[in-house]
């Protein structure tokens, strides 16, 4: 036996073992022409068994979304823009302070003119973009969407750009039409632009969004509101009640997202409870819902003086929940599709993998 | 035109993999490189980008009388997996661009000259077909070979298929030949054969049947695959509702400052 030679020197364990065994029956082969004993079984087993349990070995039947980084920043932007834009058209037809009218369209301008950059970016290719304007598909989230993008992007950038104009030269009927026009567009697209991110995605073959499908569009739209009031607190409306009223619906709103989410049990929802994208989600709903609820709860009944600082942390935790948010879901989406599971009508609990 | 299907029986495959290649020669479709899954004889797992043709090896735990040479042998079937043609599909439902198609054949053709890349309907496909080529941007799938159909001639994987495991023809005709096989299967003592086609769902049947032998969830055939479409009505219902909540939330929130601030 000592004569053997080694397979991998110092290779000790089952596999240098079977290769041994195999050595022997080699030579046992070799001299005698036949073998007694039993054979072996091959490096890797036991054999990955295919069942009803598992599937087909557990590989994913869905396919994972391919979308590149851009588009959770994209629906965060969107939101924040399309809030902004509603926003700003009501605090403007309600005789609202003019700064703040401007800044919300400053926002909703920024927004519509980011949002296009990130999907064509996510495209690859510019000129791609353009056979997204080939059709208008109802029944397509997608189309849909682009659509309500292309409206709310000629609408807040003209707003903002007749605004922009009537304050530096000063009146004229042109602008005048402009701006009421690209405000009307701004608020009319706004609408649905600040949560229909929440159908695209919920329209799906992919479980923990589909399952969600009901929900998704307002706790979009509640997290648009709460970046929106955040980013137009930050640029220093922080002494406007109304903000503080609408950050605190959302906030309050997100709070029972969380809740619902975390008292659900339903396999799909995983994802949004266990592992790294639970953990994602926790800290976006943590950030967008119970924090900034407390900070505005208790800047009510504070000093004045930190009162704005209260409201400056809202603000803050506000924007960074509704981004985490965003790529909690998409990251959720990922892996839920990785669970072979769900589609399979399997209900067996994970076990080691 | 007479609108039509594939019919693969499982029961027939000898897992060459000829559909594959036939599909991927024909098609002008990347190789997909030789890399084992470690799964049975599968490499690559899944369909994909590069894979409109797939054959899955399906090894079970023994079970006498259930495929095998021997009792204590497992189990093994093959099956060649395609993209369904669902009759309400839902990748053609969600492209945005009007690159997904039907076809006169019935099929769903992916137009790549006007694809644009969103990956929308790789999300949208209850089947997981759709695949995003990270390389070219574009979204690719089994075209049910629209090009070879228009000519007359059934498509390459159906030709290649050397047991007739892959069938291929009008789809009325089909269903028809797919009873009489079960019925033959059942004659023979083959009682765990099952027909697929998602007919009994809202995906409304497809292009592409099968008869698998047990339970088609081991051949990643979803028991109720949903085209996502149905979906749509919850979703812009709460769109709604949320765009109606903001209006409503904005007014009384600036209305009420402005009384405030009046006062």
């Amino acid at each position: 036996m000592s004569e053997l030679p080694k397979i991998r020197p110092g290779a000790t364990g089952p596999a240098a073992e079977r290769e041994v065994k195999l050595i022997q029956i080699r030579r046992e082969a070799e001299q005698r022409g036949a073998v007694a004993g039993k054979g072996i079984r091959p490096g890797g087993s036991p054999f990955p068994i295919a069942s009803p349990e598992t599937g087909y070995y557990g590989i994913p039947l869905l396919k994972e979304p391919a979308w590149t980084g851009e588009i959770p920043l994209y629906f965060f932007v969107g939101g924040a823009a399309g809030a902004a834009a509603v926003m700003g058209a009501i605090a403007n037809y309600t005789g609202a302070d003019r700064k703040l009218v401007r800044n919300a369209r400053w926002i909703a301008a920024a927004g519509a003119l980011i949002s296009p950059a990130l999907l064509i970016s996510d495209l690859g290719r510019p000129e791609r973009f353009l056979s997204m304007m080939r059709v208008f598909k109802p029944q397509s989230p997608m189309s849909v969407g682009v659509w309500t993008l292309l409206g709310f992007s000629g609408g807040a950038a003209a707003a903002a750009f007749a605004g922009f104009m009537h304050e530096r030269y000063g009146p004229s009927l042109p602008l005048r039409i402009l701006e009421n026009a690209g405000e009307a567009a701004s608020l009319l697209f706004g609408l649905p632009f600040s949560n229909y991110t929440g159908v695209l995605i919920g329209a799906t073959a992919i479980p923990v969004w589909n399952q969600n499908v009901g929900e998704l569009p307002i706790h979009f739209a509640a997290s648009g509101v709460s970046a929106a009031v955040g980013m137009l607190e930050l640029m220093g409306h922080r002494k406007s009640r109304a903000l503080q009223m609408l950050g605190l619906g959302a906030a309050l709103f997100e709070c029972w997202e969380g809740w619902r989410v975390e008292s659900r049990r339903q396999p799909g929802l995983d994802p949004l409870k266990h592992g790294p994208s639970g953990w994602i989600t926790r800290a976006g709903g943590a950030l967008s819902g119970p924090v900034p609820a407390v900070l505005r709860l208790a800047s009510l009944f504070s000093a004045r003086k930190s009162t704005d600082d209260l409201r400056r942390w809202a603000a803050i935790s506000s924007i960074a929940g509704s981004l985490i948010t965003r790529i909690a879901w998409v990251h959720a989406g990922h892996v839920s599709v990785r669970d072979w599971r769900e589609p399979l009508g399997i209900e067996s609990p994970l076990q080691g993998l | 035109m007479a609108i039509t299907a594939f019919l693969t029986d499982s029961t027939l495959c000898i897992g060459c993999k000829a559909c594959e290649v036939a599909c991927k020669e024909w098609n002008g479709v990347g190789a997909d490189g030789v890399n084992w899954s470690g799964y049975s004889y599968d490499n690559t797992g899944a369909l994909g980008h590069s894979t409109w043709r797939h054959v899955k090896f399906v090894e079970c735990v023994p079970e006498p009388g259930f495929g095998g040479n021997a009792p204590e042998l497992n189990s093994w079937s093959f099956s060649s997996d395609v993209c369904k043609h669902c009759e309400n599909a839902g990748c053609l439902e969600a492209c945005p661009t009007g690159a997904l198609v039907r076809t006169e054949f019935g099929g769903v053709y992916l137009q790549p000259d006007v694809c644009n890349g969103c990956a929308y309907c790789v999300v949208a496909c209850p089947f997981g077909v759709v695949q995003r080529n990270p390389a070219d941007g574009r979204a690719f799938k089994c075209t049910f070979c629209y090009d070879r159909q228009k000519a007359g001639l059934i498509p390459a994987c159906a030709k290649a298929c050397p047991t007739e495991s892959i069938k291929f023809g009008e789809i009325e005709g089909l269903r028809e030949k797919a009873g009489e096989r079960m019925q033959e299967l059942q004659r023979r003592g083959m009682r765990d054969a099952v027909f697929y086609d998602a007919s009994d769902t809202s995906v409304g049947g497809s292009h592409a049947m099968f008869i698998v032998r047990g339970d088609p969830r081991t051949y990643n055939l979803p028991p109720k695959p949903e085209v996502p479409t149905v979906y749509l009505k919850k979703g812009w219902t709460s769109s709604a509702i949320a765009a109606g909540l903001l209006l409503a939330g904005s007014l009384i929130a600036f209305l009420s400052e402005k009384r405030s601030n009046g006062r």
